[in-house]
């Protein structure tokens, strides 16, 4: 890009403009070399360098339009909402059971209101939060460690694999009324079922982040002095965080589903527990409002995860 | 008695699938104390392999490799080795990496501030003691990966083709600092390269191998004296023993 000749950067060397140089000149020489030692004075002083470099920062933009580029990511989102009500109003002046079969998101909007007045809402959301919480906890400490041990030594690999491997194609849900019995219904039962749920993906993802480790960067620790156990702590471990938050991130998505299995077959609260009841009464609002509500949670809790990772992972920005 | 001797080393690679290779076959040589040591060779003649071995990260078939009378059985900080790949650790910013090696060796944490300090001195990268090993170039990755290794003061300096990844003006740069770094430091270095040219400019010998199997087919001493300059490096003598090293070379059909 030209600059315009008013805006030609400031050099410490005005003279250069002035006066262009011509090789083998024996009249301009002392010029040259004074030229010469400017130049050289001008790139070796870090602070002129620095205060250059800030001076070619472009201007931070002002609050407005910051805050513009946010919102503009939603607006999809935005129109989804406005084309769902739209089909849901104008839908059910031609056929009345719309209102019932697609009840619009002000209706969605004002069932929580409503259900939040009657102190019916919140307990159902922490009950699910606090269950999908609990499991994947649970799932984490168990599986991150055998899933980076696994990862880490062949050998323990090769003799826990086939047992994980046989275990994992059954669906969770096969488990539930197993589960039933077991624990009866209730948290521990629901619990136990999105732990299976998010188990897996937990293990097998913590396992290859271990496995795939450099091996540049094991010989580098190992020709550096690291013993067994420092290398596991400091090359292993963080060069398999990254598979690790994916692990956990996948486990909860997987959760989700899961917890809302459980609570639609056999539980006493919880937002599958209130998409089902309000099933049998017919109100499709609520219906919505628990599925709506489930999205949100989800996206939140994976926001959370997203932020999480690069709080522990300064190192791992913009990759 | 040489600090580091070679003796008779083979070296069979077996392959999951295929027969087995012989990737060194009776390699034998000494390297003296404070000595530039270079191993040239075509690409898979097994060079990067006796590295490792002295490194440590793979045991020989036959032969022993000693460094003071010792077996070489593992790896560890007396022998510390620059990767071609800089192998930096990337959770760990530039003054982390170097410290690495000091931590393990239970340095002090005082020594470790000052040798840190004097090492990123040493070369050249002031202000960027708490950028992250992505934050850099090529170059200066491989400073950092240089001063981590120097860091931990080791006996013998291993350089697996430290230069190969960087552009051709970066490289003749490092060349340039790297001899500057081991005038001021002396060390061992034992240095991997596939260049002619490099391997001359650096050493005060070198040895040619041949591939498949890997073989030691010359030494060469390089008897320039240093520093070694620009001027030096466009001079007859130094021409002449470049091309007498890339004729064995052509004897193999690998030019």
């Amino acid at each position: 890009m030209r600059l315009p000749e008013d805006r030609v950067l400031p050099g410490p060397w005005p003279e250069e403009r002035e006066q262009p140089s011509s090789p083998g000149d024996a009249a301009n020489a002392p010029l040259e070399r004074d030229l010469a030692r400017q130049q050289r004075r001008a790139v070796s002083d870090p602070a002129a360098i620095a205060r250059l470099a800030a001076s070619m920062v472009p201007p931070r933009p002002p609050a407005w339009r910051r805050i513009l580029s946010e919102v503009q990511h939603f607006w999809l989102l935005v129109a989804f909402l406005l084309v769902w009500q739209a089909v849901s109003v104008f839908g059910t002046r031609i056929n009345p059971q719309l209102d019932v079969m697609l009840p619009p998101p002000t209706a969605v909007f004002s069932a929580a209101v409503e259900l939040a007045n009657r102190h019916a809402l919140m307990p159902q959301i922490v009950d699910s939060l606090y269950r999908v919480l609990l499991a994947v906890g649970t799932a984490s400490v168990i599986g991150v460690p055998l899933g980076l041990a696994m990862g880490w030594f062949p050998r323990f690999r090769s003799i826990v694999d086939p047992l994980l491997e046989f275990i994992r194609p059954i669906p969770p849900l096969a488990w539930i009324p197993l589960s039933i019995l077991w624990f009866g219904i209730g948290d521990t039962q629901i619990v136990y079922i999105i732990f299976l749920a998010a188990f897996f993906p937990i293990v097998l993802n913590s396992m290859a982040g271990a496995r795939d480790v450099d091996t540049y960067l094991v010989r580098a620790g190992q020709s550096l002095g690291a013993r067994p156990g420092e290398l596991f702590a400091t090359i292993v471990l963080p060069a398999a965080l990254p598979n690790i938050f994916t692990g956990v991130r996948v486990g909860l998505g997987i959760g989700w589903m899961a917890l809302v299995a459980g609570e639609l077959v056999a539980a006493p609260t919880g937002l599958g527990y209130m998409i089902n009841n309000a099933r049998t009464i017919f109100r499709s609002d609520y219906i919505l409002l628990g599925m709506v509500l489930i999205g949100v949670l989800g996206l939140l809790l994976d926001f959370g995860m997203r932020r999480a990772a690069l709080l522990i992972m300064p190192w791992h920005k913009g990759q | 008695m040489a600090q580091v001797s070679v003796r008779n080393v083979s070296k069979v690679h077996v392959p999951h699938a295929g027969a087995p290779l012989l990737a060194l076959h009776e390699v034998d040589f000494d390297v003296e104390r404070n000595e530039f040591f270079s191993i040239v060779g075509p690409s898979g003649c097994g060079k990067t392999t006796l590295l490792n071995l002295l490194a440590g990260f793979e045991q020989p078939t036959r032969g022993e490799l000693r460094v003071d009378g010792e077996l070489i059985t593992a790896p560890g900080w007396e022998r510390a080795v620059v990767f071609q790949e800089y192998a930096l650790f990337p959770w760990y910013t530039v003054s982390q990496n170097i410290r690495y090696g000091l931590k393990r060796k239970r340095c002090p944490p005082a020594e470790q501030d000052r040798l840190i300090e004097h090492y990123i001195g040493l070369v050249g990268l002031g202000g960027f003691e708490s950028r992250y090993p992505r934050e850099l170039s090529g170059g200066m990755r491989q400073r950092v990966s240089i001063a981590r290794a120097l860091a931990v003061n080791p006996a013998i300096l291993l350089m697996d083709e430290p230069f190969a990844s960087l552009d051709i003006q970066t490289r003749e740069y490092m060349q340039d600092e790297l001899l500057k770094i081991w005038e001021r430091e002396r060390k061992t270095v034992i240095f991997v390269t596939h260049s002619i040219d490099e391997a001359v400019q650096l050493s005060d010998e070198v040895v040619v191998i041949s591939p498949r199997p890997g073989k030691i087919v010359r030494r060469v001493a390089v008897d320039l004296p240093r520093p070694r300059t620009l001027e030096l490096r466009q001079s007859a003598d130094f021409q002449q023993l470049v091309g007498e090293i890339k004729q064995i070379f052509t004897g193999y059909g690998v030019i």
